[in-house]
């Protein structure tokens, strides 16, 4: 091998420079502004008062695996369905799941608020037929609607692209030897896709639990998560301190959830699809 | 019989994934000022986007200046940063650097905007400045993001090409940065222009970061929409974001194409 050249061993030093600066060294100043007082003096205060808000870490949890769990039963049977078809129409399906992603998630849930709302399209074509109105928003069920509506794309898409790669010729062979239906699921199919589960699961996760948006706007400012609390102690109350507390332990949850997904799924690969 | 059911599951999911879609597109033909409430077809949302009055003409040219300028210097760290990580030898230092760039597309975005926050309010007050937060502060924080997807993309075409190929050029006379330039950089060309293109198109749309990270001075798109949205909203949002739906829609179609007859071509 040819000896480095210097251009090689300079080229980094400005995103090593950057990393250090803008990605290692906030997260240590996360953590100095979550063991200190505004005026920076060392305090285990903001820590004593995180107790205040188990249930809304709670609660965030909760929503947040839900929306993971029907995310996940949704998109496992769409992918397979979407990866048995030709492969043009595969492309297609695919552009389709796709272009909402790149849509604003805020317009989109600012649509669904105008579906749901008690003034809203449901509400209007059901009172039209003399029923309702019904209470769709400010309800748990709609911010668990509304995290599995932005996210689901990040559930098929890695689910499809990995069921995409199982060759006909296995599930016939599986069939061939007996397995039908459900131990074909369960044996061949299932272990073959799980990589893809596990980024989906991640990728769905990671934003729902740390979301504030969807659930200001579709749980009506009734439904309170992390997100939200981080939001109002950094832009409302201007206390960086609590903030940056609330923010420590969502990185710890984020940290904990990532371990216990690689615990189950062994060792795969990481950034399947991102 | 088992099709039947699969097509309709897929069906319903395609239904309830482009509701939103429609009714958007729908009521930006609304003749009213409401955006659930439909009183007539009209275009006038259309025409109010390009007149001067229109109040979207700056957030619109913002959050392009802004996604261009921090999508072409993330792509230039980014490709550059790619090309280091290559050639480490050393496999510690690898791991870091490797961990490292994954830190902002693992944390949640909030976690990433609050803790830059966090830093610019920090060194703020340590210089003593007023405003911490401006356009710089939001263009680093979209720099920061942006520049680990442009490793992601361009760090598997470099793992791609052939090391002999560099080395080869060497033997035949030109310099390691003449053979960087000349062979390695336009192998790994695709990459980077994906890379480019993740990073724009995150920047575009990102509102998270941009609303932790930016002052009072500079608004984007998305921090507009957001703002707006604390009101009731006019159709001349949803207007504004159907264009950019059909913009979307031929961009994908475009690239789907030819990257299909790119690949039929192999």
């Amino acid at each position: 091998m040819k000896q480095r050249s210097l251009l090689q061993r300079i080229i980094g030093a400005p995103y090593v420079l950057w990393a250090a600066i803008f990605i290692v060294v906030p997260l240590f100043i996360v953590a100095y502004y979550s063991f200190t007082d505004p005026n920076g003096a060392p305090t285990l205060a903001n820590i004593k008062n995180l107790g205040e808000y188990g249930p809304i870490f709670r609660d965030s949890i909760l929503y947040s695996l839900a929306a993971t769990v029907i995310s996940l039963v949704l998109a496992y049977p769409f992918a397979y369905v979407m990866s048995r078809k030709r492969e043009k129409t595969q492309q297609i399906m695919m552009v389709l799941v796709m272009l909402p992603m790149w849509m604003s998630l805020l317009i989109l849930t600012y649509s669904w608020m105008n579906i749901l709302e008690r003034n809203g399209i449901i509400n209007t074509l059901l009172s039209k037929i003399g029923a309702g109105p019904l209470t769709l928003i400010g309800t748990p069920g709609a911010v668990i609607f509304g995290m599995v509506y932005n996210y689901i794309p990040y559930m098929i898409l890695p689910i499809y692209s990995v069921m995409a790669k199982i060759e006909p010729s296995v599930l016939e062979a599986a069939e061939d030897l007996g397995s039908g239906g459900l131990s074909k699921l369960y044996r061949v199919i299932l272990p073959l896709s799980m990589p893809g589960v596990v980024s989906g699961i991640t990728m769905v996760f990671v934003p729902s639990v740390s979301t504030f948006y969807i659930s200001q706007k579709l749980g009506d400012g009734k439904i309170l998560l992390v997100g939200d609390i981080i939001e109002r102690q950094i832009q409302a109350q201007n206390n960086y301190n609590m903030g940056a507390a609330l923010s420590l332990v969502l990185m710890v949850i984020i940290v904990l959830s990532m371990a216990l997904m690689k615990l189950f799924a062994g060792d795969t690969d990481e950034n399947l699809y991102v | 019989m088992k099709k039947a059911i699969g097509n309709i599951f897929v069906g319903i999911i395609y239904f309830l994934l482009y509701l939103p879609l429609l009714v958007m597109v729908i009521f930006s033909f609304n003749e009213g000022r409401s955006t659930s409430v439909f009183k007539g077809f009209s275009g006038k949302w259309y025409v109010e986007l390009f007149t001067n009055s229109s109040d979207i003409g700056i957030p619109v040219r913002n959050t392009l200046f802004l996604a261009v300028l921090a999508a072409v210097i993330a792509t230039v760290i980014g490709t550059a940063a790619a090309v280091y990580i290559y050639y480490v030898r050393s496999k510690t230092w690898k791991n870091t650097l490797n961990t490292v760039t994954n830190i902002p597309m693992m944390n949640p975005d909030i976690v990433t905007g609050v803790s830059l926050m966090l830093l610019f309010v920090f060194v703020g007050r340590l210089v003593g400045a007023l405003n911490s937060l401006n356009f710089f502060t939001l263009l680093i924080a979209h720099i920061t993001f942006n520049i680990p997807y442009v490793i992601l993309n361009v760090l598997p075409k470099l793992n791609q090409t052939d090391p002999h190929l560099s080395e080869a050029a060497q033997d035949l006379g030109s310099t390691p940065t003449e053979a960087f330039f000349r062979v390695v950089l336009p192998s790994i060309m695709s990459g980077v222009t994906s890379g480019f293109m993740m990073a724009f198109t995150l920047s575009l749309d990102d509102f998270v970061i941009s609303y932790y990270t930016t002052g009072t001075d500079f608004q984007t798109l998305p921090l507009f929409v957001f703002n707006m949205v604390k009101k009731p909203v006019k159709p001349n949002i949803y207007a504004l974001y159907s264009i950019i739906f059909l913009l979307v829609l031929a961009v994908l179609l475009f690239t789907n194409i030819s990257g299909a007859k790119e690949k039929r071509k192999k």
